[in-house]
């Protein structure tokens, strides 16, 4: 790991929110920025379901902190913080969703083009529900939120960026209209939208008709 | 068992069975599977959506002016796009206007959409079907520097030492295993046919183009407030003018258009000196394989965009054309009404939904989404494990859209081909030009290649458009216009009880369209029909087939086992499965599996 104190910090949250807890990442961002004060030097970022348009954040960053939905095979709710070399290598094992293939694309072009941040951390959450199209976060995801702050936070502070109480101003993230609580208390019922799949895809489903 | 298809095509399924799953480098998840006779000639073809499409449901009961937004997260390659649309059905519905600096301005950030999606699926999905990177080590650097010469003089970044650097660089990156970008290549497949100072040229403008990119989106940026997902606004666009206005944040000023107007050049400049001539040059070592034209020289749609003046979406107005082909009579290009309930429907016969009877069509304004998976008699595997589908039942979880009955093929060559048709001027001077500098027929353009030609070509109108659209804004606002919205009817008490509203745009894949009804100020039904589901639909109640499935048809595999021509042609369409199926799977391959049965 580079001794020197990062100058530019990246804290990216990334995953589509439109996928129950696949939008994991993205709400920890917009929490952040509620309960942080961070310095002009963090840039806060809802990077959400986009994979190339992401490269010119990270060639601008010496450090990147990226919260996502993983599947690590543990537990659902479960934490784990991850760094450096073990974050692409980890994220390309197994792909649960495209916006993750797009995002270690980035993670490669970047290494290629000499643009990869020196340093980089993961604080991923082992999703329990992805299965829901339209859905939001599972109380054990969404309670994880807080952790996975508290998790950034310290790295933060291990960086040498000061981290105080308070707000983040940012136009970087989601629209109003689909930040957490509005899309979660504004959704239709069960009965208006269908919310089922292919067996392949939806196992969950397959052993209930099974 | 060979059948023939009213469209067509005669299907032989008695030959070797090849499964591709999933199909890489494409947004979604996708899966094809091919018959293939004793030569290695595709004689039957099956593209199938793995995933259930959901994205309508999520909008129902939701604040319309809100939709954008949602459908802008759909997936990760054409969110303004979408958000246009959605903002377009909104306008109808509700007879809302937009002021004429609004117009220019999304006509900007959609031809912005196209360049970007055309350059980055060019030279970062599609160019790995043509280009061996790996090649490009045994490249001599200075026979590259003559090469980039003789392909476009005025390309300045051409000296032997330029290209010495990359291939350096590229050594490096292989050596040190990190061949992430450049995996699952087939690279030792005789398919590949280019010189490697050709390799190296290309690889070389991969690099340059994803230099390019970071400043093309810097359009959405500027007009959209931020990037990733711009912020959008029914009744025009949410960032005020103010010209004088000083700073870098805030309303849009002279020093942010002159960002604007440096990013066009460069733009422009890069299609015409890189983008153009590597299709070109790269197209001359594959001039004889003129495979996977499907139902392009047949049956070809497009919407239509970029109006020249707001509000006003007639055919003669738009930059991009609008019209259908059908029967491979290019004589007579019809007009495309999406209210009009015979034209635009979507059966389920073969896809994993029900309508309640078989061989009906609905119309989007009355489009339904019951999902109903079950496989065929003759399909192969478990309900979870499906080994081999069979196309005769129902085999996709992507709907098959069809305009008055017939297949159609939608996305860059589906416009140029209706623009020729039609006699478009621009569109007509760049095709004629492109045919005769590489020395090919007409009917060549109905091809893989023909189609990844038609994107550059594209690509490239599309930076004069913004140009055009650049200089007509800011005479407008010299003229005193400065407004960017119209909120008239921002309120929902200014609505009637119920509204319905279509709204149109060439996505870069294609023909998109949503349709949506408006209830009480709310959404009560919306339904997107997405380019990929045209192209990639799956057989109708009369046995047509799709476009994807059409263009694998008749072609010869150099090796069964690699599907790099399967791959060429399917990558041709920029296909972006993500928004036509429903993408979620807990334990994805990192591998696509190739499977010979």
């Amino acid at each position: 790991m580079p001794a020197e104190r990062p100058e530019r910090v990246l804290v990216l949250g990334i995953g589509n929110v439109l996928w129950a807890d696949e939008g994991f990442g993205v709400r920890c961002v917009e929490e952040m920025a509620e309960r942080c004060a961070l310095p002009d030097r963090v840039r806060l970022l809802d990077g959400g379901t986009q994979g190339l348009y992401l490269l010119p954040f990270l060639e601008e960053a010496d450090a990147l902190l990226v919260f996502d939905a993983i599947d690590f095979g543990l537990p659902p709710g479960t934490l784990r913080v991850l760094r450096d070399a073990d974050v692409p290598a980890f994220m390309g094992a197994k792909k649960m969703s495209l916006h993750q293939t797009g995002f270690q694309d980035v993670l490669a072009t970047a290494q290629f083009t000499g643009g990869c941040p020196a340093r980089l951390t993961l604080i991923g959450c082992q999703p329990v529900e992805l299965e829901d199209y339209g859905g939001g976060l599972r109380p054990a995801v969404a309670a994880q939120i807080g952790p996975a702050i508290a998790e950034a936070v310290a790295e933060l502070t291990r960086w040498g960026v000061p981290v105080g109480d308070g707000r983040t101003e940012t136009g970087d993230l989601a629209d109003a209209s689909i930040r957490r609580g509005a899309y979660e208390t504004g959704r239709p019922s069960a009965e208006a939208a269908c919310r089922t799949g292919d067996d392949r895809f939806f196992p969950a489903t397959a052993k209930e008709t099974a | 068992m060979t059948t023939q298809t009213p469209n067509g095509f005669t299907l032989d399924n008695s030959g070797k069975r090849i499964v591709v799953d999933p199909v890489t480098r494409i947004e979604g998840h996708m899966r094809c599977e091919v018959n293939v006779d004793e030569n290695g000639i595709i004689r039957n073809a099956v593209s199938t959506g793995t995933m259930w499409r959901g994205l309508e449901v999520i909008l129902k009961g939701r604040d319309p002016r809100d939709a954008w937004a949602f459908t802008e997260r759909i997936c990760g390659v054409c969110t303004g796009t979408h958000a246009l649309t959605s903002v377009r059905a909104v306008e109808d519905a509700l007879g809302i206007q937009i002021p004429d600096n609004a117009n220019s301005i999304r006509n900007m950030m959609q031809l912005a959409l196209q360049i970007h999606d055309h350059i980055v699926h060019f030279y970062h999905l599609h160019a790995l079907d043509w280009v061996n990177p790996v090649n490009a080590l045994r490249a001599d650097p200075k026979a590259t520097s003559e090469l980039q010469q003789a392909v476009s003089p005025s390309h300045p970044l051409s000296s032997p030492g330029y290209f010495r650097d990359v291939q350096n660089r590229l050594k490096k990156f292989v050596e040190s295993g990190q061949l992430g970008l450049f995996k699952n290549g087939y690279w030792d497949n005789p398919a590949y046919l280019l010189p490697p100072e050709a390799d190296l040229m290309a690889t070389t403008h991969y690099l340059e183009a994803l230099d390019l990119q970071k400043e093309i989106v810097k359009v959405h940026t500027i007009f959209g407030g931020k990037n990733p997902h711009p912020n959008w606004l029914v009744g025009g666009v949410p960032c005020p003018i103010n010209i004088d206005g000083v700073g870098s944040v805030g309303a849009i000023n002279m020093e942010r258009l002159n960002l604007v107007s440096s990013i066009i050049d460069k733009s422009a400049e890069f299609n015409r000196n890189v983008y153009i001539p590597d299709v070109i040059a790269i197209g001359g070592f594959y001039r004889n394989w003129l495979y996977g034209g499907g139902l392009s020289s047949q049956a070809c749609l497009a919407y239509g965009d970029i109006p020249e003046n707001p509000n006003d979406f007639s055919p003669e107005q738009l930059h991009l054309p609008r019209g259908a082909i059908i029967n491979g009579n290019l004589s007579e290009v019809h007009d495309v009404d999406p209210r009009d309930p015979e034209q635009v429907q979507e059966f389920v016969d073969h896809s994993w939904y029900t309508y309640g009877e078989p061989g009906k069509g609905l119309h989007p304004w009355d489009g339904e989404t019951n999902p109903h998976y079950e496989l065929g008699p003759n399909a192969k595997g478990t309900r979870t494990n499906i080994e081999e589908l069979d196309e005769s039942a129902k085999y996709s979880w992507i709907k098959a859209p069809r305009w008055k009955g017939h297949a159609m093929e939608v996305g860059p060559l589906a416009r140029y081909v209706v623009g020729y048709a039609k006699g478009h001027e621009d569109i007509k001077t760049q095709v004629d030009g492109l045919l005769r500098t590489m020395d090919l027929p007409f009917n060549a353009l109905f091809s893989t290649l023909g189609r990844t030609a038609a994107r550059a070509l594209e690509s490239e109108y599309c930076s004069r458009l913004q140009r055009h659209f650049f200089d007509k804004m800011i005479a407008n606002i010299r003229n005193g216009d400065q407004s960017t919205a119209n909120v008239e009817k921002w309120d929902p008490s200014t609505w009637p009880k119920e509204a319905k509203g279509v709204g149109m745009t060439e996505a870069p894949r294609g023909a998109l369209g949503h349709w949506i009804r408006i209830k009480d100020g709310r959404i009560e039904n919306y339904q997107c029909v997405v380019p990929t589901t045209w192209n990639g639909s799956p057989r109708d109640s009369q046995g047509n087939i799709g476009a994807f499935e059409a263009s694998l048809m008749d072609t010869k595999m150099e090796r069964p086992e690699e599907p790099v021509e399967i791959l060429r042609t399917l990558h041709s369409f920029d296909p972006c499965l993500a928004c036509s199926t429903h993408v979620m799977s807990p334990d994805g391959q990192e591998l696509t599996r190739v499977k010979v049965r």
